[in-house]
């Protein structure tokens, strides 16, 4: 039998179905292939006696002829979503030692519909950042390195174990969140196809808050059809979040029908910032061609308040996560340090607790809702967001979806940007956009640079039209065929 | 914007962190820079602009006011560092 881990997800959940393995081999191989992997540290708890119970259950299933449509996929998720019974850090010393009682809902959803739980996976503290690296338990190395080289690079963030796990084969699928683009930066510096889908899709309770009104989960996998598979089984309705939005989700596997014929593709003219590699923009010329060869219009457009996004962004996303995050009061869950007062059981316990990162968001955010500053700050930001979401909102009665890159640069080097914040914050320019205005969005791995990395490219479509926009990923991703895999240096490496 | 040692001191306060003295200037210097940066918004006009607060064209929904949930002080002091007798337990607050 051919290593089962290299099998797609769409091929896992077929195998499983037609009973060309078990849901117990397919864990098996995966579950081996984690432990094989720990030098990467893209997992913070890994699950093997929960999934092979899962798996069992799968199996039995199958055998009476009952499978649900995700049955035996084995599936790796973020850290950040509630598992009852299962240690929920968010990357932070502060939820250390939490474990849930209940279930995120969008893990529910996939556990009913048969998907099997390989681990938790590494990230950004809190999700708040774009490497990975601002874990309290250590950063992600990703699984790609560049050419001759061997020193480590990052993974993205803040979904990086997610990306690292999809790309080393240890899941051939797995979840994220995405706030300003911890989903699909992470999945263009890994070579997977990551996707953010338009906000409300996905429930987001029992997902531990970064910034309310832009979190969204979605999958990450390694083809577009992978994606529009694992999207059907986590999204849906959910009257526990009052920002689920009521409506039906779609068959999205259905809607790849290679066609993008007589489709508008808006070319950004915004998102030719200073400084990107011209490899970057070559590429991206590359895939106005590719949509173009297959039948679709190439549109040239404007996004004007696109430069506004990121310090409205930064901004927005701190003043609640400086809200959200005001419950980690070492009262009721998490860390306590011992204190005489309960001033000082909370500014200890936050101080000890937090990472440098998070703090000084919180600060950022405080500072934005504070007294004297919020109309400046706060209020200000917010307005720009409106006339950010009002420029999308023009260009869409104009073009069906917007081709541009993911990122503006390769993975970088492991601590290059750990010094300089803004230059960090500007990795997430091209994906932070589309956030604010609560858009879908998608990497798919569309070439390599010249140092051998993987590069991506984005397709952004109109509020709950995944299947426009996972149609055009498909035939870019059809059109790059892109083969190249991560050489995996980290079998027998020691973590 | 330029902030002063005072004022992330004052923040700080303000968001429950203990930040110790020898941190305020270097905060001060990081969080100024990324405040200066920000400060590129105000060339944004924005006269007569709605600010928005959520991406969702929807009013909030209403359900009945009924009980849909409860009887899980267990659960809910399951993670607490310190409880007792069904209660999260605090340091003396009221002399």
């Amino acid at each position: 039998m051919a290593d089962l881990t290299d099998l797609t997800l769409r091929e896992a959940r077929d195998g499983v179905r037609a009973g060309s393995f078990s849901a117990v081999e397919v864990t098996q191989a995966h579950l081996d292939a984690m432990a094989g992997a720990r030098a990467l540290n893209a997992f913070i708890s890994e699950t093997p006696e929960r999934a092979l119970t899962m798996a069992a259950e799968s199996d039995a299933r199958v055998a009476a002829g009952d499978p649900r449509p995700m049955e035996g996929v084995p599936i790796a998720v973020k850290d950040l979503f509630c598992t009852a019974g299962i240690a929920t850090t968010a990357g932070s010393h502060i939820l250390e030692d939490f474990t849930p009682t209940y279930e995120s809902t969008v893990t529910q959803n996939l556990w009913d519909a048969g998907a099997v739980l390989l681990g938790k996976t590494n990230l950004d503290e809190f999700g708040m950042g774009s490497s990975s690296e601002n874990s309290f338990f250590g950063p992600v190395e990703n699984p790609w390195r560049a050419s001759g080289e061997t020193r480590s690079r990052v993974a993205g963030g803040s979904s990086g174990g997610s990306a690292a796990a999809v790309a080393a084969n240890i899941a051939p699928g797995a979840i994220g969140t995405d706030t300003g683009g911890s989903i699909r930066q992470p999945a263009a510096f890994s070579g997977i196809v990551g996707m953010k889908p338009t906000y409300g899709r996905c429930s987001r309770w029992g997902t531990v808050a970064f910034a309310s009104s832009l979190d969204q989960a979605g999958p990450m996998t390694r083809t577009v059809q992978d994606a529009a598979i694992l999207l059907g089984a986590m999204a849906g309705f959910d009257p526990k979040d009052s920002t689920s939005v009521d409506l039906p989700a779609p068959k999205f596997e259905a809607a790849l029908t290679g066609e993008v014929a007589g489709l508008k593709i808006g070319i950004p003219d915004e998102y030719r910032v200073e400084g990107m590699p011209g490899e970057i923009d070559a590429l991206w010329s590359h895939g106005a061609d590719w949509l173009r060869d297959a039948g679709a219009e190439i549109v040239p457009i404007s996004l004007p308040m696109t430069k506004h996004a990121l310090p409205a962004y930064y901004i927005v996303a701190p003043a609640e996560a400086s809200s959200n995050l005001a419950r980690y009061d070492g009262i009721r869950y998490g860390l306590r340090e011992a204190a005489q007062d309960i001033t000082d059981l909370y500014e200890i316990t936050r101080a000890s607790g937090f990472g440098e990162e998070v703090q000084r968001r919180i600060l950022i955010g405080t500072y934005a809702l504070s007294a004297g500053y919020y109309d400046a700050h706060y209020l200000k930001a917010q307005k720009v967001r409106t006339r950010i979401a009002e420029d999308f909102k023009a260009v869409f009665e104009d073009v069906d979806v917007l081709l541009t890159p993911t990122a503006p640069s390769e993975a970088f080097v492991a601590g290059s940007k750990s010094d300089d914040r803004i230059a960090m914050y500007l990795n997430d320019v091209f994906t932070v956009p589309a956030s604010l205005a609560g858009l879908p969005g998608i990497s798919v791995p569309a070439g390599l640079a010249a140092n051998g990395l993987p590069l991506g490219l984005q397709i952004l479509a109109k509020p709950f039209d995944e299947q426009t926009m996972f149609r055009a990923a498909q035939v870019l991703e059809t059109a790059a065929a892109l083969t190249a895999r991560p050489t995996p240096w980290w079998t027998g490496a020691s973590s | 914007m330029a902030l002063d040692k005072a004022t992330v001191a004052k923040i700080a306060s303000l968001a429950r962190l203990r930040v110790v003295d020898d941190r305020l200037a270097g905060l001060a210097t990081e969080l100024s820079k990324i405040l200066t940066w920000i400060e590129q918004l105000a060339e944004v006009d924005t006269e007569g602009v709605t600010p928005m607060s959520s991406v969702v064209e929807a009013s909030l929904r209403q359900r009945p006011d009924a009980i849909t949930d409860g009887g899980k002080a267990d659960d809910i002091l399951a993670n607490a560092p310190a409880s007792a007798a069904g209660f999260f337990t605090v340091p003396k607050v009221v002399e």
